[in-house]
């Protein structure tokens, strides 16, 4: 279990983590939901270790984050940041073995690159092994990032937005991948998406941020509704719920002008969105 | 049948790992050839065929060789000869790694400032007269010194949580500049004389070599070399990025640190010997790069022979120009560099 309790994170005077505490348990898909700017990259980043906390706690399996055992703690990680460019002269399987750096050698045993090779194969996209990545289209860096991840065979898995630039295959390709992995090792997978109804399809928990707050958590059945698409994102929206109980949501544009919604936060007085609607 | 498809992919790999190799072997080739031209050339013509008797005599072959060539060989030619493979290797490795760390293909020791401020302190102790000790150890040392003071400058950067590889390579142009400015206030208080000392020495010379300066350089070359390698596969990692390397459990800013250290050490040894020689340090990495790519199992020992080969062929290239005088290496490096690297940046375009 992955606990975070009264966690507080402030970076340049802007609060993104707010008196935070939750827990994350194994074998579960986690999914961080919430609109731009809000702290989601950042608390995957203060639970690596990459970012430190104001105040607060993340302990995981009898570990508490310190700074001084900073690479133990990374060890149990697999992250896939945001950042999907790959403007370099490697292979993409030297991008995927990349996901196991501590155990290459100077010579790579067959064994080690068959395991990276199985890797891409799973994700269906090992008939590109021996290309140049930066020839590769943004999905396909993205996917082979995602393998290069999974390598590292993490107790705790985190991916920032990652179907950021994948089409509708590959977008079910990786969560269907990650959500029976997930479950095969017991992971404790945490994913920011922003497709409301990929969270909804795949996520076991869903955490719901606002300006560094944790404003809802749970299934996504039991939590995503009308109100809460209003609250957070200021977008009006339908919930509704197919056969299997998984909700869908269909946002309603807005015609009016009379978008009343203040934000009641002090660092977004303006929004710009609302008024160039105006 | 996808068992078939994955041993297909390993092979392949293998086969791509042969090819790499192989290039490796291949400029390893070209490398020994200018080595040998290089022993040749020289005022006293020497017969090639003799030169490379005399070589593997000296190496231990029973091959009859004529006394004098092998006594040319032996204290005259074998020092310059090796002292310019070691030095352009050194330059290569130093740039390439610059290159890796800031993520930025113009990177090298000598744009980041660190030989301009060998030069100066080399000037600084011409100047001082050496300060009572002798020449050959002073203008070395002044340079090594002043060359890891740069460097120590640049850790300090480095060593700050959030500065970025722009942020590093903008403060390693302004110390360029810093020492450039520094090295021409010392030139214009000197004598004309004194002047004209401390260009000779900024030119670079490989005249200086001998078996005690090439026994300090080789040992330093080999240890940090071996620091490098096993680095190997953290440095490629880096190359994806700062924030996935991390990602990967590399500790940034202690492989940046180690990484800066052993270029610094490599760099300072180097150009307080042989004083600046410019261009190697870019453009071996680049070749280095497009013949191999990034993995650093590769890319790094090409890197080496590629910037020893380029220097291994200014030196031949500055006996022959001038018959008879030797023309400074440093100058000769930046012509053939030039022309090499307009090529390289129009070459990048397609």
């Amino acid at each position: 279990m992955l606990q975070v309790t009264h966690l507080n994170v402030v970076l340049d005077e802007l609060v993104l983590a707010k008196n935070m505490s939750f827990t994350l348990e194994p074998g579960k898909v986690n999914v961080i939901i919430g609109p731009n700017g809000t702290g989601k990259s950042t608390l995957l980043k203060t639970l690596f270790g990459d970012i430190q906390a104001k105040s607060g706690e993340i302990s995981f399996a009898n570990q508490t984050l310190q700074r001084k055992q900073l690479s133990q703690w990374r060890k149990q990680f697999g992250y896939m940041p945001q950042d999907i460019r790959l403007d370099v002269e490697l292979s993409v399987l030297e991008v995927v073995l990349l996901g196991q750096l501590n155990t290459l050698g100077f010579r790579l045993d067959d064994t080690v690159i068959e395991e990276a090779l199985t890797a891409l194969d799973k994700i269906g996209l090992l008939h590109l092994a021996n290309r140049d990545v930066n020839k590769l289209s943004g999905g396909q860096c993205q996917m082979i990032l995602f393998a290069q991840a999974l390598m590292r065979k993490p107790k705790i898995l985190m991916l920032d937005e990652p179907v950021s630039a994948l089409d509708l295959h590959f977008q079910h390709v990786l969560l269907d991948h990650l959500d029976t992995q997930t479950k095969q090792q017991d992971w404790i997978t945490v994913m920011v998406l922003h497709d409301l109804n990929l969270a909804a399809q795949y996520a076991d928990n869903l955490l719901v941020l606002k300006d560094g707050q944790l404003i809802a958590s749970g299934h996504p059945s039991d939590i995503l509704n009308p109100a809460l698409v209003k609250a957070v994102y200021n977008v009006d929206a339908d919930v509704t719920k197919d056969a299997s109980g998984v909700p869908f949501v269909r946002t309603i544009r807005r015609h009016t002008t009379t978008s009343t919604h203040v934000e009641n936060t002090k660092q977004r007085v303006f929004n710009p969105t609302a008024e160039f609607l105006i | 049948m996808q068992s078939n498809l994955i041993s297909d992919a390993v092979s392949s790999q293998r086969r791509s790992e042969k090819r790499r190799w192989s290039v490796i072997g291949i400029l390893l080739i070209i490398l020994v050839c200018s080595f040998i031209l290089d022993v040749a050339t020289g005022p006293s013509l020497l017969n090639v065929k003799n030169v490379a008797n005399a070589l593997l005599n000296l190496i231990g072959f029973p091959v009859e060789v004529d006394p004098t060539t092998k006594v040319i060989v032996a204290s005259l030619r074998l020092p310059i000869a090796i002292m310019a493979v070691v030095v352009g290797g050194v330059l290569g490795v130093g740039g390439a790694e610059m290159q890796t760390l800031l993520n930025n293909s113009m990177a090298s020791p000598y744009t980041l400032g660190m030989a301009a401020a060998a030069g100066f302190g080399a000037a600084l102790m011409l100047y001082f007269g050496s300060l009572g000790i002798d020449t050959n150890i002073a203008v070395p040392l002044g340079a090594f010194v002043c060359c890891m003071l740069a460097a120590t400058f640049l850790f300090a950067l480095a060593t700050m949580r959030h500065i970025s590889s722009g942020q590093l390579i903008l403060a390693g142009i302004a110390l360029l500049f810093l020492f450039q400015s520094l090295l021409s206030l010392v030139q214009f208080v000197s004598s004309p004389e004194l002047s004209q000392q401390i260009l000779f020495w900024l030119f670079g010379s490989l005249s200086k070599a001998s078996w005690t300066n090439l026994i300090i350089i080789i040992s330093v070359t080999v240890v940090c070399m071996a620091f490098l390698i096993r680095d190997a596969w953290k440095l490629t990692a880096l190359r994806l990025g700062e924030e996935r390397a991390k990602s990967l459990g590399v500790n940034i800013t202690q492989l940046r640190l180690r990484t800066l250290l052993i270029v610094a050490i490599m760099t300072a040894t180097v150009t307080s010997f042989v004083g600046i020689i410019g261009f190697v340090g870019i453009v071996a990495p680049n070749i280095a790069k497009m013949l191999v790519g990034e993995d650093q199992r590769f890319f790094l020992p090409l890197s080496f022979i590629i910037g020893a080969f380029l220097l291994s062929s200014a030196s031949v290239l500055s006996k022959v120009i001038v018959p008879g005088a030797l023309f400074p290496i440093g100058i000769v490096t930046a012509i053939i560099g030039v022309p090499f690297f307009f090529w390289l940046i129009l070459g990048k375009r397609r």
